[in-house]
């Protein structure tokens, strides 16, 4: 049985597991955890979309 | 100024040693999450354990590749390091023969990175249950 994600599926689920281990280990307080998680996976999937339109323009 | 007092005092209660310091990293890397479980934090190990379980699994689903010990390529060898922080999952791949990979399969190196970035976070978690076991950690 295969998997198969889009690109941008397969963004978005990295970012989500990402952002709960990196909340999870790198703060203290449930508060502060829940955050950073959120902080992490704005940053992860803006940064997507920041390089593709990037990658958009040196290609134009 | 407060700030580094607080640190200063929080390093000086740590407790290196301690079964519970050698324990729960150990467990933490051969079951994601454990680690934290052990030490009463089961919200946060049930969490890294979906977490890290899903991407490694979701990994081998999209047919990539598993790096086995090698002295090739600094690539390689970094893949195994990767791989190798997953623990049991990375113990049962191998001895089940999965992750052979497919080049044929476009999301085959998606699925190689997942399963490296799996066994990462879990070296994150397993510091992170090592520092709660010594006391630096909440």
């Amino acid at each position: 049985m295969t998997i198969t994600l889009t690109h941008f599926g397969a963004a978005f689920v990295f970012a989500l597991f990402a952002s709960i281990v990196f909340g999870i280990t790198h703060r203290d307080t449930t508060r502060e955890m829940v955050r950073y998680g959120l902080y992490c996976f704005v940053m992860f999937l803006g940064g997507v979309f920041v390089a593709g339109w990037l990658m958009w323009l040196v290609r134009r | 100024m407060a700030d580094s007092t607080t640190e200063k005092s929080k390093i000086a209660q740590a407790e290196p040693m301690s079964v519970m310091a050698v324990l729960a990293p150990a467990l933490g890397w051969l079951i994601p999450g454990a680690g934290h479980m052990i030490q009463k934090r089961w919200i946060r190990g049930a969490l890294l354990f979906i977490s890290i379980v899903t991407l490694f699994l979701l990994g081998l689903g999209m047919q990539g590749r598993i790096y086995k010990a090698n002295g090739g390529d600094i690539l390689d060898i970094l893949g195994f390091v990767g791989d190798v922080g997953s623990g049991a999952l990375y113990i049962l791949t191998l001895v089940n023969d999965w992750g052979q990979g497919a080049i044929a399969f476009a999301t085959a190196d998606y699925g190689t990175k997942f399963m490296i970035v799996a066994g990462l976070l879990n070296f994150i978690a397993v510091a992170d249950a090592y520092h709660i076991a010594i006391g630096k950690k909440k």
